[in-house]
C-alpha cells in the first residue's frame, strides 16, 4: 500500500497507513494540501473560506477545557458532542458534553449510547439545542477524527469539527473550526477534505460581565478572586475608564509632539467622543441632579423606615 | 412547586456523607468560572421573564470550603409531566456525569431571582430538605438583572441552625417561634463566594481577550435608575401589603384570645357565684363542666409566613440601598464631569 504522505508549509500533518478513501487533512488556513492514492500532491495557497461562520461561546470553551483536565489515565485527547443552533449563513455553538471514547494506533471506539443519551437530558431542558458537531482536544486532525465525522454525520447534516489544541503545542491555544467536503475523482477515489471555518466569539450581554469577572482571575496568583459589591464596582468601573482616558490622551500627546503621524479616523472618533459630554445650562443641571438625588434619598428613607417597622414589629411579636 | 426529592438526595450522597459529621458549617464558596459561565448560559437562554430557573450544583467539601466544580440545570416545572421524570433526569445526568469523571456529588442548588425575591416557602422547603440530607449545602441565587447593570449577583446562602430545629419541628406557632427566639434576620446566613480558575480556563481567557473585541463594560456606569427602582419599589409595596394584611390577621387572633380569656374569667366567677349560692341554699353544686369545651381556642396563625415575608422586605430593602448608593455615586460623577465643561 502506498503510503500517503502530506506535507505544509510550516507544520507537518503526516497521516499513518492509508485507508482505501483517501484522507486528506487541512493544516493552515492558508495552505491546503491535498494527496490520493496516486501519490500526486496539490496545493492550493491562501484558500478563501466558505461555509458558515462559527460563533462560539466561551461556555463551550471553558467546559471542553474542564473536560480535558478530567480526563482518564492514558487518555491523549477528549472528544464530545457540540449543541448549538444554525442559522442560515452561521453555525452558533452554545453548549457540549465529553462523550467518553478509547483511542489507540488503530482502532477507535466511541460510545455512541453514552451519547444519544446525554443529548436526550440536554434536550429536555434547552429544547432549541440540536447537535451540530463535535470537539476534540489536541492540534492535528488525524485518521481517527475522519471515522468519528462520520459517526456525527448520522446525527447532524453537514456536522463540524472543533478542535481546541489544550496541549498548548504552539505556545497559544488555537481553536478551529472546520467542516468536511466530499472530494476527489467521482466513481474512483473518494476523500474526504476538512475546510477551515472563521470562528468567533459571541457572547450574551451577562455572559460578557461573567467573563470579564473571571479574567480578573488572572491577576492574582492564588486564581482567586472575590466578588466585590457596592460602591467599590462603581469605582472599578471609573478606574477602567479612566485608564482608557489615560491611553487616548497618551496618544494625543504624542500625534501633537508629532511622534506620532495623526489618522484621520481616530481623530473623528475623539470629537465624537468629546461632543458626548451634553452642553446643558448650569441651573437646568443643577434642577435635574437634585431631583435625581432627591429621588434617590427618598427611596433609601422609605427602606430604612420599612426595616426599622419590620424589626419593631418582630419585637412587639415575641414579647 | 414540590420540594426536590429527599429520598433520592439521600441515596444519592450515601457516598457524599463524608462531610456529614463536620461540626462546622461552610466558611467559603470556591466556585469554578465554567459554573459561572453555565448559570449565566442556563438564565439566557430558558428563563426569559420572571421565570425562575434552577440547577443542580455539583462538587466536594474541602476542610471548611465548598467547592463548586460543575452544575446542571433543571428542566421547567410543567405541569403534565410528573415529579418522577424530575427525579429519573437527575439520577441519569448524575451517572452519566460520572462516566466522564465529573463531580457527581450534590452539593446544593442554584436559582435565578427577579429583582430579589427569593424569600418563599418554596426556597426555604428546598433548602431545608437538602440541608437535612447534605450538611453543607447552600442555595446559590444568581440575579440576572443586576447582573446585566454590570456586575455579576451570585450569592450563597445556607439556612440557620436555629431555623433547621424550627424547620424539624414543623412548629410554626408563635409561641413556637418565641421559643426559639428568631427574627427574620436569622433565617439565611450568607456565605462569601470565591472564584477560581485553573490554568488553563486562564489561558482560555488570554485567548478570549486576544481574540474578542473591546467589550462594552460600561453598564455599570449607566445613569437611569428610575425604571429600575419603580420594579423594586412596586414589588416591596406588594409585599408589605401582605405583611400589614398578615399583621391584622395576628392582631385579630390575639384580640379573639384576650376576649376568650375574659369570656372564661367571666364563666367561671359565674359559675363560683352560683356554686356558692347554691350551697348557701344546701343543693348540690354544678359539675364541673369543662372549659375548654365550651370555648375552643382560636387557632394560632402560622407566623412562619410572617417571617418569609419579612425576610424577604428586609431582602428587598439592602437592594434597593445598595442600589441608591451606587447611582448617588455616579450622580455626583456626572456632576464632576458637568462642572469642568
Amino acid at each position: 500500500m502506498e503510503s500517503v504522505r502530506c506535507g505544509a508549509v510550516e507544520d507537518a500533518v503526516i497521516s499513518p497507513a492509508p485507508i482505501k478513501p483517501a484522507c486528506l487533512f487541512a493544516c493552515l488556513p492558508q495552505t491546503l494540501l491535498i494527496s490520493t492514492t496516486e501519490g500526486t500532491v496539490l496545493s492550493l495557497l491562501s484558500m478563501s473560506v466558505f461555509g458558515p461562520v462559527v460563533k462560539i461561546h466561551p461556555v463551550v470553551l471553558a467546559s471542553i477545557c474542564d473536560s480535558y483536565e478530567r480526563r482518564n489515565e492514558g487518555a491523549s485527547r477528549v472528544i464530545g458532542t457540540l449543541l448549538g443552533t444554525i442559522d442560515k449563513h452561521s453555525i452558533e455553538v452554545t453548549n457540549c458534553f465529553s462523550v467518553p471514547h478509547n483511542e489507540s494506533e488503530d482502532e477507535v471506539a466511541v460510545d455512541m449510547e453514552f451519547a444519544k443519551n446525554m443529548y436526550e437530558l440536554h434536550k429536555r431542558v434547552s429544547p432549541t439545542e440540536v447537535i451540530i458537531g463535535w470537539y476534540a482536544t489536541g492540534f492535528d486532525i488525524t485518521e481517527h477524527s475522519v471515522l468519528i465525522h462520520e459517526y456525527y454525520s448520522r446525527e447532524a447534516s453537514n456536522p463540524i469539527h472543533l478542535t481546541v489544541d489544550t496541549a498548548l503545542q504552539s505556545g497559544k491555544m488555537n481553536i478551529r473550526a472546520y467542516v468536511s467536503a466530499q472530494m476527489g475523482v467521482p466513481g474512483k477515489t473518494v476523500g474526504v477534505m476538512f475546510t477551515p471555518l472563521t470562528v468567533k466569539y459571541v457572547y450574551y450581554d451577562t455572559e460578557r460581565i461573567g467573563v470579564d469577572l473571571l479574567q480578573r482571575t488572572r491577576l492574582t496568583p492564588s486564581r482567586t478572586n472575590g466578588l466585590t459589591s457596592d460602591l467599590s464596582q462603581v469605582g472599578g468601573a471609573a478606574a477602567r475608564v479612566q485608564d482608557m482616558l489615560t491611553t487616548v490622551l497618551a496618544y494625543i500627546e504624542d500625534v501633537l509632539s508629532g511622534k506620532v503621524t495623526a489618522d484621520n479616523s481616530v481623530g473623528r472618533f475623539l470629537m465624537d467622543l468629546v461632543n458626548k459630554v451634553p452642553t446643558i445650562s448650569p441651573e437646568d443641571f443643577e434642577n435635574m441632579l437634585n431631583s435625581n438625588i432627591n429621588d434617590l434619598l427618598m427611596v433609601t428613607y422609605l427602606s430604612n423606615l420599612t426595616q426599622a417597622q419590620i424589626a419593631l414589629n418582630e419585637k412587639l411579636v415575641l414579647l | 412547586m414540590a420540594s426536590r426529592k429527599e429520598s433520592t438526595s439521600v441515596s444519592s450522597t450515601a457516598m457524599a456523607s463524608t462531610g456529614g459529621t463536620l461540626d462546622s458549617p461552610v466558611k467559603q464558596i470556591q466556585i469554578e468560572g465554567l459554573v459561572v459561565l453555565k448559570i449565566i448560559k442556563h438564565y439566557q437562554e430558558e428563563g426569559q421573564g420572571s421565570e425562575v430557573v434552577q440547577g443542580v450544583l455539583l462538587g466536594l467539601v474541602v476542610d471548611d470550603r465548598l467547592e463548586i466544580t460543575n452544575c446542571f440545570p433543571f428542566p421547567q416545572h410543567t405541569e403534565d409531566d410528573a415529579d418522577f421524570d424530575e427525579v429519573q433526569y437527575q439520577m441519569e445526568m448524575m451517572r452519566s456525569l460520572r462516566h466522564v469523571n465529573i463531580d457527581h456529588l450534590h452539593v446544593g442548588w442554584y436559582q435565578s431571582t427577579y429583582y430579589g425575591s427569593f424569600v418563599s416557602r418554596a426556597l426555604l422547603d428546598s433548602q431545608f430538605s437538602y440541608q437535612h440530607a447534605i450538611e453543607e449545602s447552600v442555595v446559590l441565587i444568581y440575579d440576572p438583572i443586576k447582573t446585566a447593570q454590570g456586575s455579576l449577583s451570585l450569592k450563597a446562602y445556607r439556612l440557620t441552625p436555629k431555623l433547621m430545629e424550627i424547620c424539624k419541628e414543623k412548629d410554626f406557632t408563635p409561641e413556637g417561634l418565641k421559643k426559639a427566639n428568631i427574627g427574620f434576620e436569622q433565617m439565611f446566613e450568607e456565605v462569601p463566594i470565591v472564584i477560581k480558575n485553573s490554568h488553563l480556563i486562564n489561558v482560555l481567557m488570554w485567548e478570549l481577550e486576544d481574540k474578542s473585541t473591546v467589550a462594552d463594560k460600561h453598564e455599570l456606569l449607566n445613569l437611569s435608575s428610575s425604571n429600575h427602582l419603580e420594579k423594586s419599589l412596586q414589588l416591596l409595596m406588594d409585599r408589605v401589603d401582605d405583611m400589614s394584611q398578615d399583621i391584622v390577621k395576628y392582631n385579630t387572633y390575639s384580640r379573639n384570645l384576650s376576649k376568650q380569656q375574659q369570656q372564661k374569667h367571666q364563666y367561671l366567677q359565674r359559675r363560683q357565684q352560683e356554686n356558692a349560692q347554691r350551697q348557701s341554699r344546701g343543693e348540690p353544686p354544678l359539675p364541673e363542666e369543662d372549659i375548654s369545651k365550651l370555648f375552643k381556642p382560636p387557632q394560632p396563625p402560622p407566623r412562619m409566613d410572617t417571617l418569609l415575608i419579612a425576610g424577604q422586605i428586609n431582602n428587598y430593602c439592602q437592594n434597593v440601598k445598595e442600589f441608591t448608593s451606587q447611582n448617588l455615586g455616579k450622580l455626583f460623577m456626572a456632576e464632576a464631569l458637568q462642572g469642568h465643561n
